[in-house]
């Protein structure tokens, strides 16, 4: 009788703490496993926003990214001065009339701090685009025809890979005389495809050895279309997340080329901004309005653009999903 | 209609392809209208590469291919479309056979869009629905689906299916068996004698003897690339000759047999052909070797009518033991 009463006492007490132990490993296996199960369809756009909106680094990445992005595209419409008028008094503070202050010259900040907003996006949308479009062309092409035509792609690779891409564009925008956006941005975006057809190639090539190419060949299929509508299907997500890296990639280095006084000369950007304040002493006259909002803006831009692109990794694949 | 002549594939391998690799050496063999022929042979033995030759996936490095007296060795694009309409093939993994981001309808979509653009939408529904009737499918409960929702029997079928769409006279069927469940292996297996039935050609890829010896009309023994046997399917499993053939029907388990009895038989056979090689005897006798010229080694004599055998030789570079 006492034992049995025994086992009874015994047993709520052991049943909790089992259930208490093994509870979060079975429910955790369990929604792993559906989730695993439910991403396979990939096409499953639904899901993947519904992770994406569930995000914090991509909800805040894109909200900044987007926040700027629409300053730049709606500020113009409030402006009341070009960006290089002189609109004002000189070194002015921030006030009411001129949000961001004024310059040396009495040009109006925020005006050139929306202009260089513009000029940083177009940077990165071209930059970005131009690297991505040779990269995946490079990497898809080598990964799927492998042979010669992949050792000499490859080789061109590796050489654009270790000439020093930036000290080449310091070269090219002095010497060729690049003083326009786009084509300060096509320079950029021929000098960074390397490493994204080595990872594009990659990734091809452990896809052409499925049996799923095979048969779209058997449906007599060209080469384009076997890329375009087997293969890249594939890896929609890593090339978009491959372009949000080249286009926070290309907007630092149009920066780091404008404030080296490298930049274009017909247009205002962020990095010319910083470059132009350098040159005036603003650092010293305390002029504070001038450089930091640029500076704040790359900042922000490229930053959140990682950001976002580290919690895109994690929508992407699951075994990252901290949820 | 199909005749594989001395074909050969030699890989490069090593540094700078230093080193031959041959992975089908002088493979000759035929397949007619309504007839099954099964390649057999272990892992390594060159019976997919000869499937993925014949249906042009890889390339020939010697030898000829012809399909109802053309040769189809070297085909254009335009000639390979056209090809693909009379030979399709059905590979080993059926999940990697769909592309598995998509629906499976997709692998028959494509095949419309590059074969029959001008049929319209109600009249392909018409015909898929009578090709899916052919390997007992049933179109609702099919298409829409991910591959994932489906069995491998199912999208085995699937492929069968999508390969009758088209007139096909040969079908190239790739280890199609060998991942399927026990349960639904029979209907793939029934479906392919039905389609034997209609007049299809049939080559069939296995590793497994009793398949072989269950579909096949006349069966292909490979070893190491080379046909060390052919010849009915009857002759050749009722009275293998050469000693690969005769090590692998003797590993084969049987319900009505022991060990020792099959052990019994074996040791005759062995004692009756030891240190003797029927293909040199034949070669030294008449001189008449299947084929014509071929290198010493990888050619065939016919022993009785309609069973080939080749050099006693296990591996090409090996003495012959009759030597």
């Amino acid at each position: 009788m006492r034992e049995e009463k025994g086992m009874t006492a015994t047993q709520p007490v052991a049943g909790p703490g089992i259930e208490a132990s093994e509870q979060p490993g079975v429910t955790g296996a369990t929604s792993g496993g559906v989730m695993a199960g439910g991403r396979k369809p990939g096409g499953d756009t639904r899901e993947t926003l519904y992770f994406a909106l569930r995000n914090p680094k991509v909800v805040i990445g894109a909200v900044v990214v987007l926040g700027f992005l629409l300053v730049g595209l709606i500020g113009p419409a409030f402006l009341r001065f070009a960006p290089m008028d002189y609109a004002g008094p000189p070194m002015a503070p921030p006030s009411a009339d001129f949000p961001f202050g004024t310059t040396t010259f009495g040009q109006d900040v925020f005006a050139q701090f929306v202009a260089g907003l513009r000029s940083t996006f177009l940077v990165g949308l071209l930059g970005g685009g131009v690297s991505a479009v040779i990269g995946m062309a490079i990497g898809f092409v080598a990964g799927y025809r492998g042979g010669l035509i992949d050792e000499l792609l490859n080789m061109l690779t590796n050489v654009v890979l270790v000439i020093p891409g930036f000290v080449v564009l310091i070269i090219i925008n002095a010497y060729l005389g690049v003083r326009s956006v786009p084509m300060q941005a096509l320079y950029i975006g021929v000098f960074s495809w390397p490493w994204v057809a080595r990872a594009v190639r990659a990734q091809t090539l452990s896809l052409r050895t499925r049996d799923f190419i095979d048969l779209a060949k058997l449906s007599g299929v060209g080469v384009g279309t076997i890329l375009r509508r087997e293969v890249a299907p594939n890896m929609y997500s890593y090339l978009f997340m491959t372009f949000v890296l080249l286009f926070g990639g290309s907007i630092l280095t149009a920066a780091s080329l404008d404030f080296i006084g490298l930049g274009p000369t017909n247009a205002m950007s962020l990095g010319l901004m910083m470059n132009q304040a350098v040159q005036w002493s603003a650092l010293h006259l305390g002029l504070w309005w001038w450089f930091i909002p640029p500076g704040l803006g790359i900042t922000l831009i490229v930053g959140s653009l990682y950001i976002m692109n580290v919690g895109l990794d994690e929508v992407f694949n699951p075994k990252l999903r901290e949820m | 209609m199909l005749t594989l002549t001395q074909l050969d594939k030699v890989y490069k391998t090593g540094t700078f392809g230093s080193s031959d690799l041959h992975a089908v050496r002088q493979v000759s063999l035929d397949v007619q209208r309504g007839e099954v022929v099964s390649l057999i042979g272990e892992s390594g033995s060159g019976k997919s590469t000869i499937g993925k030759m014949v249906l042009h996936l890889l390339d020939s490095t010697g030898g000829s291919i012809t399909f109802d007296g053309r040769d189809v060795t070297k085909l254009g694009f335009r000639a390979r479309r056209d090809y693909y309409r009379k030979v399709q093939g059905v590979f080993q993994d059926p999940f990697s056979s769909f592309n598995p981001i998509y629906k499976v309808d997709r692998a028959f979509e494509t095949l419309r869009r590059s074969y029959f653009p001008r049929v319209s939408s109600a009249d392909w529904r018409k015909r898929l629905e009578d090709a899916l009737g052919a390997v007992t499918l049933e179109p609702d409960d099919i298409l829409g689906k991910f591959p994932h929702q489906l069995s491998g029997g199912q999208l085995q079928r699937l492929l069968i299916a999508r390969a009758l769409l088209l007139d096909i006279e040969l079908l190239v069927a790739d280890e199609i068996i060998s991942m399927l469940d026990a349960s639904t292996r029979i209907d793939v297996l029934n479906l392919l004698g039905e389609l034997k039935g209609r007049g299809l050609g049939i080559l069939f890829v296995t590793h497994d003897l009793s398949l072989g010896n269950y579909v096949s009309d006349r069966v292909v023994i490979l070893y190491k690339g080379r046909v060390v046997e052919r010849g009915d399917t009857s002759a050749v499993f009722d009275d293998p000759l050469h000693p690969y053939t005769r090590d692998l029907l003797a590993s084969v388990p049987h319900l009505d047999r022991t060990w020792e009895e099959v052990e019994v038989e074996e040791a005759e056979r062995t004692e009756r052909l030891a240190g003797r090689c029927l293909y040199h005897e034949a070669v030294a006798g008449d001189g008449a070797s299947d084929g014509g010229e071929v290198p010493d080694g990888v050619g065939l004599v016919e022993h009785a009518p309609g069973h080939f055998v080749g050099c006693f030789r296990k591996a090409a570079e090996e003495p012959c033991p009759a030597a």
